[in-house]
C-alpha cells in the first residue's frame, strides 16, 4: 500500500514546473510551431473562378507575378504546387476567363507567371492569387501594387496542412 | 462691376467642377473599363461636384439666385445627389458584385470604402429627413442636417482622395479643398447665426 505524501516541497516543485511549461506554452506558441501560415486577405477570393488552366502566360504578357510557396513550421519550399492568378488587366476584367491562369512552383518553391499589365480596379491596382489544390488549407491573397506603373508584383504563401 | 463679379463666381464654380470631369474623361484607364463601370465612376465624380454646389446654394453665395430660388435648387440638387450615389453604387455592384458587397458590409480591404459607404448613408438620411423637416422644426432640422452634412463632406472627400482611379490628382485635390472650404465657411456662418437667434437677437444678415 502506498501513501501519497503531499509535502510542501513536492507541491512547490510540481506547481512551479506546471507554471513554467504552462505559461511559456501559452505565451510562445509561435516559437513552438516555427513559421506561421499565411492567412487569407480580405477580398482575396473576389471574382475567383475554380480550376483555371495552367498556362505558359496569361494573354500577351508584359507584367510579372511572382512569389514563393513554403510549408508552415519548418519553412521548407514546396515544389509542384499550383498557384492560380487573376486580375483586372489591359486585356480583361477580373471575372472574365481570359484574365485567369495558373502556374506551378519549381523545386525551390518559387513561381513566376507573365500576364498583361494590371490596372487599378475598384480604387487600387491589385492582383489575386490562390492556393486551392486541397492538400494544404486554401489561401486567397490580394497584394496591392505600390504604383499603378509597376511592371511586377509579388505574393508569398506559407501553407498549413488541410 | 457686379456683373463681372457674378460671372467670375459662376465661372470659378463651373471650372472647379468641369475640369476634374474633363481630366477624368481623358484618363487612359477608361480604355479598359466597360460602359457601366465608366458610368458608375463618373456618377461618383458628379456627386463630388454637387457637394460643392450645395453649401454655396443654401448660403446664397451664388449670384442671380434669390434666397427662395437658392433653397429650391438646393432641394433639387440634393435629390440629384441621391440619384448620383445610387448610380455610383449600383454601377459598381454590376461591375464587381463581391467587391461592392464587401464595401457595403465594411469588410473591404480598401481603406476608402467605409468613408464612401458612411457618406452614402448620411446622404440618404438627409434626403429622407428632409421630407419631414417641417415636422422636425427649423432649429432641430438644421442641427440634424449640419451634423449629417459634416459626415457627407468628410466621408466623401476622404473617399475620393484615397481612391486611385481615372480622376487626375491635382484637379481632384483642388475640388476637394474647395468643398471643405465652402462647407466650413457656410456651416460656421450658420452656427453663428443660430446662436445669435437663440440668444434672442435679431439674426445678423
Amino acid at each position: 500500500m502506498t501513501t501519497v505524501v503531499l509535502s510542501r516541497r513536492y507541491l512547490l516543485a510540481a506547481g512551479g514546473s506546471f507554471l513554467a511549461t504552462g505559461v511559456s506554452g501559452l505565451l510562445l506558441p509561435a516559437r513552438a510551431e516555427g513559421l506561421a501560415p499565411t492567412d487569407s486577405m480580405a477580398g482575396g477570393a473576389n471574382n475567383y473562378r475554380k480550376g483555371a488552366p495552367i498556362v505558359e502566360r496569361i494573354g500577351k504578357g508584359g507584367f510579372w507575378m511572382s512569389g514563393t510557396v513554403r510549408r508552415a513550421g519548418d519553412g521548407a519550399p514546396l515544389a509542384g504546387q499550383r498557384i492560380q492568378i487573376w486580375a483586372h488587366t489591359t486585356e480583361g476584367q477580373e471575372h472574365e476567363p481570359q484574365s485567369h491562369g495558373a502556374t506551378l512552383t519549381d523545386k525551390d518553391g518559387s513561381f513566376r507567371l507573365e500576364m498583361p499589365q494590371i490596372i487599378p480596379i475598384f480604387g487600387q491596382p491589385h492582383g489575386h492569387l490562390t492556393y486551392d489544390s486541397g492538400e494544404f488549407k486554401t489561401v486567397f491573397l490580394r497584394p496591392v501594387m505600390r504604383s499603378a506603373k509597376d511592371k511586377s508584383l509579388e505574393a508569398h504563401f506559407v501553407l498549413q496542412p488541410a | 462691376m457686379r456683373l463681372a463679379k457674378a460671372t467670375l463666381i459662376w465661372a470659378a464654380l463651373a471650372t472647379a467642377i468641369c475640369v476634374p470631369i474633363a481630366a477624368a474623361a481623358a484618363s487612359p484607364l477608361l480604355a479598359w473599363r466597360g460602359p457601366i463601370y465608366i458610368l458608375a465612376g463618373f456618377a461618383g465624380i458628379i456627386a463630388l461636384g454637387l457637394t460643392l454646389i450645395q453649401p454655396l446654394l443654401i448660403a446664397g453665395y451664388l449670384p442671380g439666385l434669390s434666397a427662395y430660388r437658392g433653397r429650391r435648387v438646393h432641394h433639387w440638387i440634393g435629390g440629384a445627389l441621391v440619384v448620383a450615389v445610387v448610380v455610383h453604387v449600383g454601377g459598381l455592384w454590376i461591375t464587381s458584385p463581391p467587391d461592392m458587397i464587401d464595401a457595403l458590409l465594411f469588410a473591404s480591404p480598401t481603406p476608402f470604402s467605409p468613408f464612401g459607404v458612411i457618406a452614402m448613408w448620411a446622404i440618404f438620411a438627409v434626403a429622407f429627413l428632409a421630407l419631414f423637416r417641417r415636422r422636425l422644426g427649423l432649429r432641430r432640422w438644421r442641427i440634424v442636417h449640419i451634423s449629417l452634412a459634416v459626415v457627407i463632406v468628410v466621408g466623401g472627400v476622404v473617399h475620393a482622395m484615397l481612391v486611385e482611379g481615372p480622376m487626375e490628382t491635382i484637379s481632384k485635390a483642388a475640388l476637394c479643398a474647395l468643398i471643405f472650404a465652402a462647407a466650413i465657411k457656410v456651416m460656421t456662418d450658420l452656427v453663428k447665426r443660430m446662436r445669435a437667434t437663440s440668444r434672442g437677437e435679431s439674426p445678423a444678415r
